[in-house]
Order: C-alpha cells, then structure tokens, then sequence
C-alpha cells in the first residue's frame, strides 16, 4: 500500500521508535515567527500594537481604590514595575484557591478577598486589561513554571488532554501543533501552540482576548464542545503548555491574525 | 480568519439516522452506500466547500478558483488513476481503518468520537450521498 504525506512518514517512524514526535527545545519556535512580516510589525511595535490600550487601561485600574476595602492593586503591590516576572509563572498553585490558576482568576481571586469587590466576568475588558498590563511586566523573562507539586498533577492531566482526539473532526492538540506544525491548514499557518505572547490582539476579535478564548476556539475548531472559562480543565491545558514552553521568552502582549 | 475556515459545525448535515452498513473488503469498501449513484458536480462542489467537505483545508485539488488550499497532503490531480473506486470509497468513510494515526477525518463515522459539539453529535461529517459524490468526482480526476 502507498503511503504518501510527510505526516504520515512522520508518524510511521515514530510509532516504529525512530523519531520524537515531541517538538524539540531548540526547534521551538513562537506563533509570532509563522506570521507575516506585516503582522509581526504591528506586534513589534508599542505604537502600533492595538493591545497596548488594553495595557494603558489595565495600568490605570491598577492605581484605583475599589470595592469594600477602597483598596487598589498598587495599595497592596506598589508600583506594577514590581510585578516582573510574576505573568511567567502562572498558572500557579494557590493555597488560597486549594487548587492551580491562572493570572486572571489570581487577579480575580485579590478583587474578591482583599478589595471585597466583585469578580470581573471572563474576557471582561477591565480583567484583560489588568492581566495584559501585568503580563507587559515580564517581556523578554523566560516562562517559569514554579515546582509544585500540584502544578505538576495538573500538567500531567494537560498533557493528556493535548494527546486526546476530541470533537466530531477527531482531532488532538498534539495532531495538529507538533505532526503539522509549520504546515498550511487552508490559508492558516498551523503554530507550535505556544502561550508565549497572551492576552493576545487579534485581527479576527478586533479585542484582546485570553490564552482560554484561544484554547476554546481550537476546540470549536474541530466541533467538540469548548469547556466553560475558567473550567479547571482549560487551566490543566494552560499549565502544560507552560511547561512545555518553558524557557521560552513572553512576549506578550501578542498580535495575531 | 481560523474561525471561518475551521471546520466549523454550521453546515454538517441534517440527518441524525443509523449509517448505512457497509463491508470493508481488503483495503476498500465494494458495494455503494446509496443506491443512487454519486453525482461528480456535486462531489467538486463537497470537497471544495470549507463547512462541508473540508478537504481543501489539508488537501489541493484542480480547482483553480480556491486560492488558501491546504500543504498538509497530496494533490487530487490524478487520485482516479492511484485509487479504484471501492479504495477512495474506504479513504473517506474512514480512513483510519488503514492508518490509525492518520490526521485525516473519518467522514463517515459516528463511534467512538469524544466531546463532539451538540450540533454535531451522532452525525457523520459527510452523509452517505455526499461520500458517494465526492468518490465520483475524485475518481473522475485519472
Ligand atoms: C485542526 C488543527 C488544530 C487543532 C486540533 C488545535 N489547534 Fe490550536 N491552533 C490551530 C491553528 C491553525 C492556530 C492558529 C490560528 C491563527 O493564527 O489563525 C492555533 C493556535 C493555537 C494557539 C495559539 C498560538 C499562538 O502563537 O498564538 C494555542 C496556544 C493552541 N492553538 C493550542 C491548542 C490546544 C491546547 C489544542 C487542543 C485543545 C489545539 N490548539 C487544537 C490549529 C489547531
Ligand atoms: C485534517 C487533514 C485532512 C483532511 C481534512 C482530509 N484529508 Fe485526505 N488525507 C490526509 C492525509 C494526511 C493523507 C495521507 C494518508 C494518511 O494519513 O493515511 C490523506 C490521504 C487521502 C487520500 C489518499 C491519498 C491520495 O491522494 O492519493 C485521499 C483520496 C484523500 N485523502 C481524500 C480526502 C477527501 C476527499 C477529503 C474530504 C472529504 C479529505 N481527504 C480530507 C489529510 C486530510
């Protein structure tokens, strides 16, 4: 029988042991090195990047008393300069929460506990803003995923997820973001799927929209039905990805098409 | 602009009945899943259709007017003259049945799927017309 298509050489040598299907260290690549140059430059540049109105706003609910306890972010954290490197290690495990999250349910977790006011809705554009502004903080820092114990448990059970077919098309994260990586899917390029450069700007919203927005429509993509935001199952997802990106710089925010 | 040409749910027929049986003989499936024959016209406007048959999405094919055709795999020219009728038959109903592995959707197949979207759900990608229609065209294509 004729086999013909590199995916299926790829993955008739792997399942014979020959080659890792994983992608390796040093040849993972950002989703913005498969864009065009066009769109690389609107993310390049803070004068162009649409997401950087997210930040300005996200910097100045950052400063405001708010709530019960008329505290502000910068009553508790200082200045945000201070948050450096904190968007590279989330998600995280929180004894607060008794289990892992991510930056916008933290954000959300410090509104309910020590500002007692009322936590922003998922893609709320306050709450992006926030995170965008944090994220911004760490630029150019390596992802780091803290050694957790729990934070492990929930890579695990995200790495089987990215490996599980899903959705009437039948497809797994793994299928299309590492066999058909850098290969055209229609007119889309298909990226590594790395959470490098979120909250993202993107063409197609015309907003800012979350690592979990993009996790869902790769979902819907290939009609399974999406978990719910701030389902602990998109968490799980969110922190292997971390971890397999890890070392790599955030660049967020991110502009895609 | 993924959004559009995903395989998105929009189009997928409106049937919810059983599949029709079929046999799988050596690597093919002989006998037709319809007792009308496949209509080829019907069958080029399947395949190129991103919501319907969705092939242009990983595959090429002559048809000049579709310009973000996928890279993922081959090229339809000539897949008549690679392929007998029962062998494509196979390949589309599902063609996991010869590479597990394989990336491509099983088109006709409703087990053994996980989370499919409500308005998919127990509905095969192609009905068993529409997997006779794309074999027609296809194999026209020597
Ligand atoms: C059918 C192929 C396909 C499947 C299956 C798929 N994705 Fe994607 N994914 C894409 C494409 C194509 C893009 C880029 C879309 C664009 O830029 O237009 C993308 C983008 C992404 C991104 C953003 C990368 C960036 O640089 O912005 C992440 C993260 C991601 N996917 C994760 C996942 C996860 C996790 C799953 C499984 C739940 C998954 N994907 C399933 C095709 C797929
Ligand atoms: C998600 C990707 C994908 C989609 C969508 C897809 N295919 Fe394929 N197809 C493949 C790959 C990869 C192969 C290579 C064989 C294998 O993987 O087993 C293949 C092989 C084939 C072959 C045999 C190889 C040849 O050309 O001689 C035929 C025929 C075929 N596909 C027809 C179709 C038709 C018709 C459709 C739509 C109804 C379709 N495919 C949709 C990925 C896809």
């Amino acid at each position: 029988m004729r086999k013909i298509g590199v995916a299926t050489r790829v993955i008739a040598l792997a399942m014979l042991g020959f080659v890792s299907l994983a992608v390796a260290q040093s040849t993972r690549q950002s989703g913005f090195d498969f864009m065009q140059p066009a769109t690389q430059a609107l993310q390049k540049d803070d004068t162009q990047n649409p997401a950087m109105l997210w930040v300005k706003d996200g910097q100045a609910i950052w400063a405001q008393r708010d709530g019960a306890t008329q505290k502000s972010c910068a009553d508790c954290h200082g200045d945000i300069k201070r948050t450096r490197g904190v968007a590279a290690r989330y998600p995280q495990y929180s004894a607060e929460a008794k289990g892992v999250i991510n930056l916008s349910q933290q954000i959300n977790q410090c509104r309910t506990t020590h500002q007692q006011a009322k936590a922003w809705p998922a893609e709320d554009a306050s709450l992006l803003g926030v995170e965008t502004a944090i994220a911004v903080e760490s630029r150019g820092q390596p992802l780091a995923p803290p050694a957790q114990s729990q934070l492990v448990d929930a890579q695990k059970r995200g790495e089987a997820a990215f490996d599980r077919r899903i959705g009437q098309v039948d497809l797994s994260c793994r299928d299309c973001h590492e066999s058909l990586a850098g290969k055209r899917l229609g007119g889309n390029i298909i990226p590594q799927g790395h959470p490098t450069g979120y909250p993202i700007y993107r063409l197609e919203w015309q907003a800012v929209g979350s690592l979990q927005r993009r996790l869902r429509n790769c979902m819907t993509a290939v009609r399974s039905e999406p978990y719910p935001y701030g389902a602990s199952e998109l968490v799980d997802l969110e922190a292997y990805l971390a971890n397999r990106a890890a070392g790599m710089q955030l660049e967020s925010p991110g502009v895609r098409p | 602009m993924f959004a559009a040409l995903a395989f998105s749910a929009a189009a997928t027929p409106a049937i919810c009945a059983p599949l029709a049986a079929f046999e799988v003989v050596n690597d093919g499936i002989p006998v037709a899943l319809t007792n009308a024959p496949g209509d080829a016209i019907r069958g080029r406007m399947i395949v190129g259709n991103r919501q319907i048959g969705m092939c242009m999405l990983c595959h090429q094919a002559p048809i000049a007017e579709d310009r973000f055709q996928g890279d993922i795999s081959t090229n339809f020219a000539g897949v008549g003259a690679r392929w007998t009728v029962p062998q494509l038959r196979l390949r589309i109903v599902n063609s996991r049945q010869i590479n597990p592995a394989s990336v491509m959707p099983a088109f006709y197949r409703t087990d053994g799927l996980e989370r499919v979207t409500a308005t998919a759900r127990d509905k095969p990608i192609l009905d068993a017309q529409q997997v006779e229609d794309v074999v027609s065209w296809l194999v026209s294509l020597k």
